[in-house]
C-alpha cells in the first residue's frame, strides 16, 4: 500500500518553475564503506513563494538533516537544493534557522535587544538604525518589555520567541524552522502556533516547518508532507484546504482537519500513541 | 556556624608566640627577626618608597609579561581549538617547547635583551604563554556547537566570528587560564629578579639578604605574598561580576 504511495508522482516539473525553494532527488549519505548509512533517499519536493509547508515525521526519519540540507548547514550527497534557481552550498542569510534547542541558539552574555541585534549585525545595518529595527521585531514577538534581559532570564517560550525575532531580522525569505514547539508546555505551544501563522501571513515569508506532531502540521500548513524512516523519505504529500486564520478549537474540530487527521496518522507508526 | 575572622586566630597566635618567644630572650638569633621588627622594617620601606618602587618595578614586567604571554596564548589556543588539524600539526612543536622551564630561559633572555625590563618580560610571557593556550584550545572546543552553527548561518567572517561568538563564549572558562597565569606570572618575576635582573622586590629581597637584614627580607616575603592575595581576589571579583549576571552559562568557569 505505502509502497505506491512512494512512488506517487509530486509533479515537480512544474511546481520548480515558480518555487522559490527546490529539492531535487536528494540522497544523503553518512559514513563510508561497510558502515555507510542512508539517511536521506531521494527527496523530491518544491516549496512555492509565501507558502507553509509542514514536514513531519516520527524522530529518527531525517527530517531535521532535510532541513539542514535546505539550509545549506550540510551538502547532499546526490541531487540538489536550489534556492530561488541557485544550487544552495553555504548557508544564506535568507534562509534563516529557527533551531528546537532555543536556549542552545542563543547568546546567554548578550541581552534581549543585543541578541537581535546579532542578526543585523551580520547584515551590516548602521549601528543608528539598529535601535528602531530591534524594538518594532521584539513588539512583534511580544518581547518589548524585556529589552534588557538576559536569555536564561527568560522562559522557554520567551527564548524561543526571541529565537525567532532574531531570524525575522535576517529578513529571510525563509523561515526553516525545527521542531521548534517540541520543548514548550501546550499552552505556550498553541500561542506561539497562532504568532508564527500570523507572522508569516503578515510578511508573507515563506515558512518550512519540521514538527513529529501531525496535528500541528495540519494545523500550520498549507501542504504537509510526511516521511517514512530508514531511510528517511516522503509517504505522502497533503494539501491542506483549512480557512484562514485558523482557530485553535474551530480549526481542530472541522472535519476536513479531522480527515486529514485520519490520511496521516497510519503513516506515523510512532506518534500518536 | 560561621564565626567572621576565625581563619586569622591560628595566624595571630603564631605571631604572638613568636614576638614573645623573641623577647624573652630565650632564642637569640641572626638569622630570624620578630614580628614588631618585621613590621618596623617594612613600614619604614613603605614610607621611603623603596618598596613602591619595587613593586611598580615587579608588577610592570609581571603584568606587560602576562599581557604578551596571554595575547599570544590566547590567539594560539583559538586557532588551535577551531582547528583540529592545526592542532595536531603543532602539537609535536607545543609539546617539546612546553616542558622547558621557563626560568631555563633566563641565561637565553638575558644574552639576547641584557639587563632591565625586557628580558624579564620575555620570561613571564613564555612562562604566561602556556596556561593561557591550554585553557582557550579547550574552551573553544566546548563552545556550545549550535552557537557555531548560529555564527555559520549568519555568515559572519572569521574575524566576527572570533570577536562576536567564539571569544565571549569561551571568555568564563579562558579568564580561570588568566587567573593561572596572574600568580604565575608574579612568580617568575620574582625568580627572576632574585636570580638575575637588579630592580623590583625580588632584587629587594636579594639586597636585604646580603645586607643580613632578616626583618626586610621577612617584610618583602609577607609583602609579596599580600600583592600575590589582592591581585588573585581582584581577577576573582572581576570574573564574578562579569560572568556572574549571565546565570549558569559561566558555571564552567567556577
Amino acid at each position: 500500500m505505502t509502497a505506491a504511495i512512494v512512488k506517487m508522482p509530486l509533479g515537480h516539473a512544474t511546481a520548480t518553475a515558480d518555487a522559490i525553494l527546490a529539492v531535487d532527488d536528494l540522497s544523503y549519505v553518512v559514513g563510508g564503506g561497510a558502515r555507510e548509512l542512508l539517511i536521506l533517499q531521494n527527496i523530491s519536493l518544491a516549496v512555492k513563494r509565501r507558502e507553509f509547508v509542514s514536514i513531519v515525521g516520527a524522530s529518527g526519519c531525517g527530517k531535521t538533516t532535510l532541513l539542514r540540507l535546505m539550509a545549506g548547514l550540510l551538502q547532499p550527497t546526490r541531487g540538489s537544493v536550489r534556492f530561488n534557481g541557485t544550487i544552495v552550498t553555504e548557508p544564506d542569510r535568507q534562509l534563516a534557522v529557527v533551531f528546537q534547542d532555543y536556549g542552545r541558539a542563543l547568546l546567554p552574555w548578550r541581552n534581549v535587544a543585543d541578541n537581535v541585534s546579532l542578526a543585523l549585525e551580520a547584515r551590516r545595518v548602521p549601528r543608528a538604525e539598529r535601535g528602531a529595527i530591534i524594538d518594532r521585531l521584539l513588539a512583534k514577538v511580544g518581547l518589548a518589555d524585556r529589552r534588557e534581559a538576559f536569555p536564561l532570564q527568560l522562559s522557554g517560550g520567551m527564548q524561543q520567541r526571541l529565537q525567532i525575532a532574531r531570524c525575522l531580522a535576517q529578513e529571510p525569505q525563509i523561515l526553516l524552522m525545527d521542531e521548534p514547539f517540541g520543548a514548550l508546555d501546550a499552552m505556550t505551544r498553541q500561542n506561539l502556533q497562532d504568532e508564527v501563522a500570523r507572522l508569516s501571513a503578515e510578511s508573507g515569508t515563506t515558512v518550512i516547518f519540521v514538527t513529529h506532531d501531525l496535528e500541528e502540521a495540519i494545523y500550520l500548513g498549507d501542504r504537509v508532507i510526511s516521511m517514512e524512516s530508514r531511510p528517511g523519505r516522503i509517504s505522502e504529500v497533503v494539501e491542506i484546504d483549512l480557512p484562514r486564520p485558523r482557530h485553535q478549537l474551530r480549526t481542530r474540530e472541522d472535519a476536513r482537519f479531522l480527515a486529514y487527521r485520519h490520511r496521516l496518522f497510519d503513516l506515523l507508526p510512532t506518534t500518536g500513541h | 556556624m560561621r564565626i567572621p575572622g576565625k581563619g586569622l586566630v591560628f595566624p595571630l597566635a603564631v605571631l604572638l608566640l613568636w614576638e614573645l618567644a623573641a623577647r624573652s630572650g630565650y632564642f637569640t638569633s641572626t638569622s630570624l627577626s620578630y614580628p614588631s621588627a618585621i613590621l618596623f622594617a617594612g613600614w619604614g620601606l613603605l614610607v621611603d618608597g623603596a618598596m613602591w618602587k619595587a613593586t611598580r618595578e615587579t608588577f610592570g614586567a609581571a603584568l606587560g609579561g602576562m599581557a604578551i604571554g596571554a595575547f599570544f596564548g590566547m590567539i594560539v589556543g583559538i586557532a588551535f581549538g577551531l582547528s583540529r588539524l592545526l592542532a595536531s600539526l603543532m602539537r609535536l612543536s607545543t609539546e617539546s617547547l612546553r616542558p622547558v622551564p621557563s626560568v631555563a630561559l633566563i641565561p637565553l633572555a638575558l644574552l639576547i635583551y641584557g639587563y632591565g625590563y625586557r628580558m624579564e618580560i620575555v620570561v613571564v610571557a613564555f612562562a604566561c604563554f602556556w596556561p593561557v593556550m591550554i585553557v582557550t584550545e579547550g574552551a573553544v572546543r566546548g563552545i556550545e556547537p549550535r552557537l557555531m552553527e548560529v555564527a555559520r548561518a549568519l555568515k559572519f567572517p572569521l574575524v566576527a566570528r572570533v570577536t562576536k561568538i567564539i571569544l565571549p563564549a569561551a571568555l568564563p572558562r579562558v579568564f580561570v587560564g588568566l587567573r593561572l597565569a596572574a600568580s604565575i606570572s608574579l612568580v617568575v618575576a620574582v625568580t627572576v629578579e632574585i636570580t638575575t635582573n637588579p630592580i623590583g622586590l625580588g632584587y629587594g629581597l636579594i639586597v636585604a639578604q646580603e645586607g643580613d637584614r632578616a626583618d626586610r627580607v621577612f617584610a618583602f616575603l609577607i609583602w609579596i605574598g599580600f600583592l600575590g592575595w589582592l591581585l588573585n581576589a581582584l581577577l576573582l571579583r572581576a570574573q564574578r561580576r562579569w560572568f556572574g549576571k549571565f546565570g549558569n552559562w559561566s558555571e564552567a568557569a567556577r
